[in-house]
């Protein structure tokens, strides 16, 4: 099903007699549920542009690759970062503004401006009833009440589907400077959250096979002075590395075969977590400071998720991205289980959108694996 | 403002609710009316009404022992921080029990290396900055009462200050929460870790007003602190110039820190106030920018050729700490300055940035029709206004006044694209004005994430919702 608006949508969840499995691009999204699909391609177009206000808001099926390029005769963009994660994820499709919504999107710029949903303003979505529903607005401050924005964040079509978003902007800054430099592992990590306890307001921070990996942005002046103290403060040898690794950094990490993790974590807690996979084959790049490890481990029935997860206990938790064998989503507490239970049976009280996919996990990451040697049909996911 | 009738069985049930709570908390109880009445309001100080009694736990536990109970004898609890809200959302029913978090001021954690600090909510804001300052750190969001209003409520409210425009407000500076439901369980939601496995439900829980539950202890973001920080002070001869002032400064891609306006009422108010210094003008606004001195200079330079293209009347840029000492004097002093001319009414509406020469010229022409004056000082960066309604508290129908074109002033808003409130929350006062921006369906979503958490709707009662469309969930 591809309705063309949100009364069409609304009809159809109405009129929906089995399970509904919500589909934005199918490029970012790693649980799947079952039914019959519903696209959002048809609920799409920029609907407001305000440069001045630094405001925009679109159907939910707009392309992401069309808003950047709107955003960019601007000189505006989405300061979050939006990933793209059709290479590792072997998808094809176009990624769409509901689908980075369903699934929180975000990449290195986090550390200093946040995830997708510290830039969602408003949603618009239809849910598991068919009712129509709107919370925000396009205002920056608002709070007025319950904030349902944050909560669909993330959400992975099991709340509703996402018909409209509203985003805050940015401002491409004049300047950007990244720098790079060899170190150990330990050092490196050290290194990274010693940048990110400077006033230099660092906007990336990575380590990986590349070493350790900087960003600074802004007013060429400032940029520069930024760069000189950073460096002064950190010590040792820095050259001026190629920005473009950041696009390998969000989209992966740029790892290889075998099982994909998307690890949260504390960052001093990062160094732990591969250490318990230390004489497993395995690769590893690290974001946010060592807050976010991209980790791609092979040979492993569970694809290491034993080790990983057991690694996590109160400090962080693991997506399995890519691979089969463990449940998708980490296992959450009981009270918070039980608690977005609840909220997903008052919006879905007949579980039709995306079923089951935060209990189940399992079979769901097979499905992924199975559009990975199938590159021309296109996963069923969540997100876009 | 309507309340709902009390509940006469908890009225009559006083005593034998008093001795349980005393059961458990032993003096942690207030019951003399003398005492209670110290909570009959918060900063919203129209509205009174004092509660059955007042209960000041001292730790996670013995909140979990006290919303058992209550919620075991049908009985309903407000929680409190510090009382500071605006919006009365801590204004007790006479068949409540107040539940302040004050004792709980604790800090439990502190880690420089993973950027957070763990807090006992009952913390003030700015405890939260002075537990890390020394050491080059600060907490980032700063509402205007910081020196009084605690984390409780700042995570209540999903508070904001004059410095979000940098960098965000509550919700995007709060990593993870201890809350008690009001089944007395416990959970622990988030953590020094960014962005949840599953729902966010951290995010629904920023800015809930005390509906889902009592936040005891929360994991804050902290910040280093930046080299330097340097306002500037520019007067124009219209608000509209001031507002396309604005509008050119965040087009220009330059982030300051903060961005504040105030109007030619405001401006006087303050200056006979507080003796800042301020130009005689129309509007004004201060800019402030951070970094090291270079980099400020070189900021304040962009907006000064910004500025300039609107022909400002004045443009002073601070040369020392003493001066911008001045500059923020008279912004900081507004309200008190307000207070000192006639009682006031204070709104907290949002509207697009694009809007606010339009906005402005319509609360003018409104606030002339009803013989009322308005002085505005507010977060133009972010379009969050505060219009400061003024009035005489003791002249028979002014309030009614008031409140009538305060109502107008947010309808307003919500026209133009805005929203009811930007940072101060909805409570009691701007709970009957709901159905102006969200309809029957929005609303709905809201009461059944409420359902969820607190299913006997026993919660900080008769607030963000509209009393007619919670009638059925609140007889339940």
């Amino acid at each position: 099903m591809r309705p063309s608006d949100e009364a069409e949508l609304s009809e159809m969840v109405r009129a929906a007699r089995g399970a509904l499995a919500v589909r934005g691009g199918g490029t970012r999204g790693v649980a799947f549920g079952d039914g019959e699909v519903v696209e959002t391609s048809g609920l799409s177009g920029i609907r407001l542009y305000e440069p001045g206000a630094l405001t925009l808001v679109a159907g939910a099926g707009t392309s992401v690759a069309e808003v950047a390029a709107v955003l960019a005769g601007e000189r505006q963009r989405l300061a979050f970062e939006v990933p793209d994660l059709r290479g590792v994820l072997g998808r094809e499709g176009v990624s769409t503004l509901g689908g980075v919504v369903a699934v929180n999107a975000c990449g290195p710029r986090r550390v200093q401006v946040g995830a997708c949903r510290d830039h969602l303003l408003g949603v618009r979505f239809v849910d598991g009833m068919g009712n129509v529903v709107k919370s925000g607005g396009r205002v920056m401050k608002n709070v007025t009440g319950l904030d349902l924005v944050k909560l669909f964040a993330g959400s992975h079509g099991t709340l509703g589907v996402i018909t409209e978003v509203a985003f805050k902007l940015q401002a491409v800054p004049e300047a950007e400077v990244t720098l790079q430099s060899a170190r150990p592992l330990a050092e490196g990590l050290a290194l990274l959250r010693k940048a990110l306890g400077s006033p230099f307001e660092v906007s990336g921070a990575a380590y990986g096979s590349f070493g350790v990996l900087l960003r600074i942005e802004g007013m060429g002046a400032s940029v520069r002075y930024r760069a000189g103290a950073l460096k002064a403060l950190l010590g040792g040898d820095w050259a001026e590395g190629d920005g473009k690794l950041w696009a390998m950094v969000r989209d992966g990490g740029g790892l290889g075969k075998g099982a994909l993790w998307r690890v949260s974590c504390k960052p001093t807690a990062a160094e732990a977590v591969v250490s318990a996979l230390a004489e497993v084959d395995h690769e590893a790049t690290f974001d946010w400071g060592g807050g976010l490890i991209w980790i791609a481990v092979r040979g492993f029935a569970d694809g290491g998720a034993a080790r990983i997860r057991g690694a996590l206990a109160g400090v962080g938790h693991a997506t399995l991205m890519r691979g089969s064998g463990a449940a998708v989503f980490h296992p959450e507490a009981p009270g918070v289980a039980a608690l977005s239970a609840a909220l997903r049976a008052k919006f879905d009280p007949t579980g039709i959108l995306n079923a089951g996919i935060f209990e189940r996990g399992l079979a769901s990451a097979g499905h992924a694996i199975s559009t990975l040697s199938n590159p021309g049909k296109s996963g069923q996911g969540s997100g876009g | 403002m309507d309340m709902p009738v009390p509940d006469q069985a908890v009225l009559s049930a006083r005593d034998r609710i008093i001795a349980r709570l005393r059961g458990v908390l032993g003096d942690g109880v207030i019951s003399d009316p003398a005492e209670t009445r110290a909570y009959e309001c918060d900063a919203l100080t129209a509205y009174r009404c004092a509660p059955l009694a007042v209960v000041l736990p001292r730790s996670t536990t013995e909140v979990a022992a006290v919303l058992r109970l209550c919620s075991q004898m049908g009985v309903k609890v407000v929680p409190r921080g510090s009382g500071t809200s605006l919006a009365g959302g801590a204004f007790p029913t006479s068949d409540c029990v107040v539940l302040g978090v004050s004792r709980m001021n604790a800090v439990i954690e502190t880690d420089y290396d993973n950027r957070f600090i763990r807090v006992q909510t009952g913390r003030t804001n700015l405890a939260v900055t002075g537990a890390v300052e020394a050491d080059g750190w600060f907490y980032a969001p700063d509402p205007s009462s910081q020196l009084a209003c605690a984390i409780a409520g700042n995570i209540a409210m999903n508070s904001g200050g004059a410095h979000c425009l940098k960098y965000g407000v509550t919700t995007n500076n709060l990593l993870g929460v201890t809350l008690v439901l009001m089944s007395g369980e416990v959970v622990e939601i988030g953590g020094p870790y960014s962005d949840a496995p599953g729902l966010d439900l951290l995010g629904v829980i920023c800015g809930s007003e005390g509906q889902l539950g009592v936040v005891t202890e929360a994991t804050l973001r902290i910040l280093p602190k930046p080299e330097g920080a340097r306002p500037v002070l520019m007067g124009f001869s219209s608000n509209e110039v001031a507002g396309a002032c604005v509008a050119d400064i965040i087009r220009a891609g330059i982030l300051p820190v903060a961005i504040e306006f105030m109007d030619r009422p405001c401006i006087r108010a303050c200056e006979d106030f507080a003796h800042a210094g301020y130009p005689d003008c129309e509007a004004l606004l201060i800019v402030e920018v951070e970094g090291s001195d270079p980099e400020i200079d070189a900021q304040l330079a962009r907006i000064k050729e910004i500025a300039l293209r609107h022909d400002p009347v004045a443009y002073r840029e601070s040369g020392s700490e003493e001066e911008s000492r001045k500059i923020w004097l008279g912004r900081k002093s507004a309200f008190g300055a307000m207070g000192q001319i006639a009682d006031y009414m204070c709104l907290d509406g949002t509207i697009p940035v694009s809007e606010l020469p339009h906005v402005l010229r319509r609360i003018a022409e409104m606030s002339a029709a009803v013989g009322l004056s308005v002085a505005n000082v507010f977060h133009a960066g972010d379009g969050n206004m505060h219009p400061l309604i003024l009035y005489n508290a003791n002249k028979p129908g002014d309030l009614e006044i008031c409140e009538a074109l305060g109502a107008d002033i947010l309808k307003l808003c919500v026209e133009v694209g805005g929203c009811l409130t930007g940072e101060h929350g909805v409570g009691v006062e701007k709970r009957d004005l709901m159905h102006v921006q969200f309809n029957a369906a929005d609303l709905e979503a809201q009461l059944r994430v409420k359902d969820v958490f607190d299913p006997g709707w026993l919660l900080n009662p008769a607030k963000v919702f509209p009393l007619d469309v919670t009638a059925n969930r609140r007889a339940g």
